[in-house]
């Protein structure tokens, strides 16, 4: 399975001088799994570049994996190609709501006024599935997908493949201003997610200093983020969702700190970034 | 719990709101579990929770043995959390409570499901109001 990052920014893109090393678009990883599948991890900003780099191979089939459908997560959607493209066999997979199907939601913003195709309408003809409660596949990858804590519902979702694993929470507060370590695995909101990954890639949206005064708001800190992988027993941890105010130097400052804070074990805490690419074989 | 051991969100986070209240709520899983209940439930309940433990429905109806109004025995299956969860719907009754130090104590019990998907249920909650305290 490989994997390549083409946004991580949390909550607005932020492209300028100051975010060229992390990048300014965001969420939106593509996954390639060894059986050629191709599967997407949200449609940031970062979906729109994606879809470009796409365009010389033709994809028959796509998988988009929505963790939730805040805007930041979704607002590529209308600029990729292979979703205007009647050829593509285009499933969507994303958060189940009581309610209201995943695609009347995604409807709300691909739709007048806010957008000028409404998402009945896209050539594609998508396929949209509430993700199930228990392990599922797609292609040779099983995948499990588990509701994870933020605002309004969210999965965390867990990829493995001939025995790797990747990790993808990238909104997550796993406590709101409790101590994780004083709290048994099992009441740590996405341990099955992330429960032994290769790769985890985490919400890492604010600094210690910051986190206080934004408790509640589905985001960790960086003293969060470590500390969670530590439990979860993760092999390497990706810092990932980094927040627009936050430019290159602050990130790297972030960084520092999570290096710190892993101390002398194994798979010290690397930051995501635009381009960022992984084997996990 | 899960597969692997880890329990539904909902139970997650209505554990934490627990922790962060003053009201007391008494929490069990989808099979009438004990999880957990908070630190203004054990005032009621006369027992830590950490000495309780995780105990089956039947475990903890006998630990806390119960009465209706009128000091009638109050079978397991009429109390409102039973009814919360066979039932999938709120359910609420003045009862008097033997808490673990032997004191009666008249309270008011509010039970609710939860349900995680319309289908899919992961336990109940039941908030207590001492309304006359110890007897």
């Amino acid at each position: 399975m490989r994997a390549r990052i083409w946004g991580c920014r949390g909550s607005l893109a932020a492209p300028g001088p100051d975010t060229v090393r992390a990048g300014g678009n965001t969420s939106c990883v593509e996954l390639r799994t060894e059986a050629g599948d191709l599967i997407i991890l949200d449609a940031g900003t970062g979906l729109r570049a994606l879809g470009l780099h796409l365009a010389a191979e033709e994809p028959r089939r796509i998988h988009l994996l929505l963790s939730h459908l805040h805007l930041d997560h979704l607002e590529g959607l209308g600029f990729f190609g292979p979703l205007f493209d009647p050829k593509v066999e285009f499933h969507f997979w994303g958060p189940p709501s009581p309610v209201t199907s995943l695609k009347d939601r995604i409807a709300r913003y691909l739709s007048p006024p806010l957008f000028p195709v409404n998402i009945a309408d896209v050539p594609s003809d998508p396929i949209f599935h509430d993700v199930p409660s228990g392990e599922f596949e797609i292609g040779g990858a099983r995948l499990l997908a588990a509701p994870v804590s933020h605002s309004g519902p969210t999965v965390g979702y867990r990829i493995s493949e001939n025995g790797r694993t990747l990790a993808y929470l990238p909104d997550h507060e796993p406590v709101r201003g409790g101590d994780l370590r004083e709290m048994s695995p099992g009441w740590i909101s996405g341990y099955d997610i992330a429960r032994d990954a290769d790769v985890l890639m985490h919400d890492s949206q604010y600094t210690e200093a910051e986190y206080p005064s934004r408790v509640g708001w589905g985001h960790s800190s960086i003293a969060h983020v470590v500390t969670y992988a530590q439990i979860t027993g993760v092999k390497s941890l990706l810092l990932f969702h980094h927040d627009p105010l936050h430019d290159d130097d602050t990130l790297d400052l972030k960084l520092a700190r999570a290096i710190e804070l892993w101390g002398d074990g194994d798979g010290a805490p690397a930051l995501a970034r635009e381009g960022m690419q992984l084997e996990l074989n | 719990m899960s597969h692997n051991g880890q329990q539904p969100l909902p139970l997650i986070m209505m554990r934490e709101l627990a922790d962060n209240v003053a009201t007391p709520l008494f929490l069990v899983d989808r099979d009438g579990v004990l999880v957990y209940y908070n630190e203004a439930a054990e005032v009621v309940l006369g027992l830590r929770y950490v000495e309780a433990g995780s105990l089956t429905a039947e475990e903890w109806s006998a630990r806390w043995a119960a009465e209706d109004v009128n000091g009638r025995p109050l079978p397991a299956e009429a109390r409102p959390l039973a009814v919360a969860m066979r039932e999938r719907r709120p359910s609420h009754r003045p009862m008097i409570l033997m808490d673990a130090k032997g004191a009666r104590r008249t309270i008011e019990v509010t039970a609710f499901p939860l349900l995680a998907r319309a289908d899919e249920l992961v336990g109940a909650v039941a908030i207590f109001w001492d309304s006359a305290g110890a007897v």
